[in-house]
């Protein structure tokens, strides 16, 4: 009886306990870092689930050019407000060159004549926001497993790294600590997706999104302001590196990509979601490490709390 | 009588748990693009449900469902933030978890949470089938078949069962159950794995089923609100038929059967 009576006061007593951690504690328990770890192996868990499902030439799905949408909806940085970009824009992107380096045999250089020159892969792939929402596009450029094979990837790479033309934060609060605490620069909170997608909320359905989301803020004073420029970047492993669908895109719908879809080079990675397929796309560094790179989590997104994985 | 053995309180306590951080963190998802539509791809002119506020000042929240607009304001779209402002939201910050609009925080409850609920969700369905529980729950006996009418109207007027019948479920309650177990959540998890991209890779007959992703999104959010009706009767029914009887069975186990009213057994010969 007094057994009964006290599991009866000992499980009362934990549903109220747990009722009130429900209410008020989640919030601090969600900041807390341990419980922050915690969670986290939950996206571990995506990662390691998802590849033992994927081969690693498990095809995305592919549409057909009836499906394409009206309206490609970009999102993030829709035009970088970088110097050099701009003038690069203005001449059309004549003077871009794709810089392929790092852990390789045989770093190059390719002017986007030539890039279009090599054997090209065109693809009608669903774009899948973070947010929520999809657009279908048709996607043409170089297999990025090309430009790979041709640099000759050293025993040591483990991932490719896209260094993007857009700044998304200007670098004055320098080496920002930890993850976002730092930044007024307003430009992250606001700014969704640099790149390609996250945090943009706002706007409901009408979402043919604002023009004053990314790095716009961060405008060319960040280069008078003496700090150094934080540029979206991201970092993929090799299994994706080499996927067949994986490619640095040139053309969309058929056309030069547009400015505000990443003109003039963006990787399309179609297995994963929007904030993983860097536009305006400078850099690919092959790298065993992405730690001494930003704050270490292998992207912008990332280094704000988004997973390095974004399968799902 | 001893009705819920312990395997039986525990998952069920934490598929609560699991369900509700679900439906907050889902939330939270949700408002980071307030939209609802069907198909392959996002139709952002002609959604089937959004959330958007206005210019006002305060700003008005509205709600439009297939095309006809609603003010919620307060509610949806546009309603009190964490600190006490009117802020954009689609769903209001006190049900979304974290309550601050934060889709990667709620990334990342979601996903803990769908992986705790898929396994506490099998733990309960193994040990369902091998113990018998699960026939006990969900499976009608003939009779309750045939008195399938009656047992309506005794719902309906809130007459529950008392007795011997009372031993065991009702035709409705096991009904309900195995729509929950059986098509809701197994919808609920596939329209959720629908919309990762590697799955649809993986599986594309995901997309057939659902016809495309942003539908699967759309049945993911339907089912969620079915699910939240399920546990508003659940728990309305907990607290009409008796809530401490109700709670003592789920807690210890032990739930009381009343004798005082002698059962006239409901069984087919008597009425037949």
């Amino acid at each position: 009886m007094s057994r009964f009576l006290s599991r009866r006061v000992l499980l009362t007593g934990a549903s109220a306990a747990a009722a009130t951690a429900m209410l008020g504690g989640c919030d601090r328990l969600g900041n807390a870092e341990w419980f922050k770890r915690t969670l986290k192996t939950g996206e571990d868990a995506n990662l390691f689930v998802q590849r033992l499902l994927l081969t690693e030439r498990t095809l995305a799905p592919e549409f057909a050019e009836a499906d394409i949408s009206p309206v490609f909806k970009p999102n993030g940085t829709e035009d970088p407000p970088d110097k050099g970009y701009k003038a690069l824009a203005k001449g059309k992107f004549a003077k871009y060159h794709l810089e392929v380096g790092g852990l390789v045999e045989a770093p190059f250089r390719l002017s986007l004549a030539e890039l279009r020159t090599l054997p090209a892969r065109t693809q009608v792939t669903r774009h899948d926001c973070v947010e929520g929402w999809s657009a279908i596009g048709k996607w043409t450029g170089v297999p990025l497993a090309d430009l790979l094979t041709r640099a000759k990837l050293r025993p040591e790479a483990r991932f490719v790294m896209f260094h993007c033309a857009d700044t998304m934060d200007l670098g004055g609060d320098d080496d920002g600590e930890d993850d976002g605490a730092t930044d007024d620069s307003g430009s992250q909170e606001e700014a969704p997706a640099g790149n390609a997608n996250p945090n943009m909320a706002k706007q409901s359905g009408g979402g043919e999104s604002k023009k004053d989301s990314g790095g716009q803020q961060a405008s060319e004073d960040t280069a008078a302001s003496g700090g150094s420029p934080v540029r979206y970047y991201e970092s993929i492993d090799l299994v994706d590196a080499f996927h067949p669908q994986t490619i640095l895109a040139y053309e969309m719908n058929g056309q030069p990509l547009p400015v505000a879809n990443g003109a003039p080079l963006r990787l399309r990675l179609e297995r994963n979601l929007g904030y993983k397929q860097a536009k305006y796309v400078m850099r690919v560094e092959v790298v065993e490490s992405f730690a001494h790179i930003g704050e270490g989590k292998g992207g912008y997104w990332e280094d704000q709390g988004y997973a390095w994985y974004a399968g799902i | 009588m001893f009705r819920h053995p312990a395997v039986i309180r525990a998952t069920h306590w934490a598929n609560a748990l699991c369900l509700l951080v679900l439906l907050m963190s889902g939330l939270q998802i949700f408002n980071a693009h307030p939209a609802l539509y069907w198909g392959k791809a996002s139709t952002f002119d002609a959604p089937l449900l959004a959330m958007s506020s206005t210019e006002d000042d305060p700003p008005k929240g509205v709600t439009t469902v297939l095309g006809r607009a609603f003010d919620t304001t307060g509610w949806l779209g546009s309603s009190a933030g964490a600190d006490g402002e009117p802020a954009d939201l689609g769903f209001p910050s006190w049900l979304t978890l974290p309550s601050d609009q934060d889709l990667t925080g709620g990334r990342s409850w979601h996903f803990f949470f769908a992986w705790a609920f898929v396994l506490n969700g099998t733990l309960y369905l193994f040990y369902g089938l091998r113990s018998g529980q699960l026939r006990f729950r969900v499976v009608p006996q003939r009779d309750q078949i045939r008195h399938f009418g009656a047992s309506i109207w005794e719902h309906l007027t809130l007459r529950f069962p008392q007795g011997d019948e009372a031993k065991r479920y009702n035709v409705i309650q096991k009904l309900t159950y195995a729509l929950v177990l059986f098509v809701l959540l197994p919808v609920q998890v596939l329209a959720g794995l629908a919309m990762s991209p590697a799955m649809d890779a993986a599986f594309p007959f995901l997309l057939t089923l659902f016809d495309g992703r942003q539908s699967a999104r759309t049945v993911h959010f339907v089912m969620a609100a079915l699910l939240v009706l399920f546990v508003v009767v659940h728990v309305a029914l907990v607290l009409l038929s008796g809530f401490w009887n109700n709670m003592r069975g789920m807690l210890t186990g032990w739930f009381v059967i009343d004798r005082k009213v002698e059962p006239a057994p409901v069984t087919g010969k008597t009425r037949a």
